[in-house]
């Protein structure tokens, strides 16, 4: 069963067509890596996945929820599809730890004492149970994008979304995350992965998608793709990013 | 001249109770005022065209026009118009509410666009209500984002409440025109009226520095 299902998506905004119609369906245990050069679409595509953009054509059911229902759907589809963003999107006033003990809490109605123990476990996970206790400025780069898929993760969503996580990285930072998205991906989470890491979706994706101008150009395995380039645009794109 | 210090002592209780009234409309104003200028900060941000409409009148209605004119309308205007009565020291309260609600909703608001929207998308993206989001995470942002503002308004409204002698009312200001008036010591009376706000208003500023660095983050 899919996870994610795009029947002939559209969405503008005003007059201007950013996505012309999307067919597309994501199943569970894929990771699948969307790539574009920027204007493309790829993040307002993933945008649409949880809401957060309303799309204005076709459907979109996540996890057999449709993404045009009541808002009490909707939250339902938030709860199940964990977003990373590419600014962190910290909570600046709450310790790394409070950061990731905030959904267990506000979202899943858990005590107090049993978000912590989550949280604690899943900042040990992606390596920082020595800066529990300290605050997002506090923390590098790298620090708060791992602070920020615990507090993702803390919810128990069914699938990831990520929205260029490393793109606001130093390149010495981004290594640390893609760590943790692989690991994440090794334990058979559903991921959508909007970036540039072309090295991260040879190595961890299942799917690799190329999309310009609101299409999807390719759609297929990363290695052949990366491997054997099916048009001069797509050559040309990896070239650049590269 | 000489610097008679016996007018001073002589006035000092009196004085006193004046501060005593203007203490009690300053606070009054200044809770009044900010529960109003939150309410009224938050629909201009986040309310519809509909809702924010009559927020924008109040507040540019306030803003345009000047305090003594204000609690004159209250005081002496409103009564004729809606057949009521109303007491100085009531007329002075709304008065500052009012006045200090509007300045109060501009400083809210301000704070509450300042805060990124990113915060909010992650908020909603976890599955929460807006209201929840708005009172867990964008509050206490703008909460930190606005006490400097915040405070100089405070400021502000301790001060505004001189100008209701225009009305009558016996706080500070009025008490120390008045005792001159029947001992004429003007420079005694208005050094120690001058010390007393001076006093009053550090007292202030002390305590909201205070706050401020509690809720300071690193």
């Amino acid at each position: 069963m899919s996870m994610i299902e795009f029947k002939s998506v559209s969405k503008s905004y005003g007059t201007h067509l950013v996505l012309p119609e999307i067919n597309l369906s994501v199943d569970r245990g894929q990771v699948a890596v969307v790539v574009g050069p920027s204007g493309s679409g790829k993040s307002t595509m993933l945008r649409c996945i949880n809401v957060l953009e309303k799309i204005s054509g076709g459907d979109l059911t996540v996890d057999g929820i449709s993404v045009l229902g009541s808002q009490s759907e909707i939250r339902r589809i938030r709860l199940e599809a964990g977003m990373v963003f590419q600014q962190f999107n910290l909570f600046p006033h709450l310790t790394a730890l409070e950061n990731v003990m905030f959904g267990p809490i506000r979202a899943r109605g858990r005590k107090r004492a049993e978000a912590r123990d989550i949280a604690a476990t899943l900042l040990a996970k992606v390596g920082l149970a020595e800066r529990m206790d300290h605050y997002p400025s506090q923390l590098s780069g790298g620090q708060q994008q791992r602070v920020a898929i615990a507090r993702s993760l803390a919810v128990e969503p069914k699938m990831m979304l990520f929205d260029e996580p490393t793109s606001a990285l130093d390149p010495e930072l981004r290594e640390e995350v893609l760590k943790v998205m692989q690991t994440l991906a090794m334990e058979g989470m559903t991921m959508v992965v909007v970036t540039h890491e072309i090295g991260f979706a040879r190595r961890v994706g299942s799917r690799l998608l190329f999309m310009e101008n609101g299409h999807v150009v390719h759609d297929g395995n990363p290695g052949e793709l990366l491997t054997h380039p099916p048009s001069d645009r797509f050559r040309d794109f990896l070239r650049h990013v590269h | 001249m000489t610097f008679d210090w016996g007018a001073i002592i002589d006035a000092l209780p009196d004085l006193l109770d004046g501060l005593k009234l203007t203490i009690l409309i300053a606070l009054g104003g200044l809770a009044g005022g900010v529960i109003l200028g939150t309410l009224t900060g938050s629909v201009l941000t986040y309310g519809s065209w509909l809702a924010s409409m009559p927020a924008q009148i109040y507040v540019a209605l306030i803003r345009g026009t000047p305090i003594v004119v204000q609690v004159m309308f209250i005081y002496f205007a409103l009564p004729i118009m809606l057949g009521i009565r109303i007491s100085g020291i009531s007329a002075a309260i709304i008065t500052l509410i009012i006045n200090s609600g509007a300045y109060n909703a501009e400083i809210v608001r301000g704070a509450l666009e300042s805060v990124p929207i990113g915060l909010r998308e992650a908020g909603l993206s976890m599955g929460l209500r807006f209201r929840t989001v708005l009172a867990y995470v964008i509050a206490p942002v703008a909460f930190r984002r606005a006490l400097p503002a915040m405070g100089n308004q405070f400021v502000s409204v301790v001060k505004d409440t001189s100008i209701f002698l225009v009305i009558g009312v016996g706080e500070l200001t009025r008490r120390g025109q008045e005792i001159m008036a029947q001992n004429f010591r003007a420079v005694e009376i208005w050094t120690a009226v001058a010390l007393i706000y001076l006093l009053v208003i550090s007292a202030l500023a002390f305590t909201l520095r205070f706050i401020e660095r509690g809720a300071r983050l690193p």
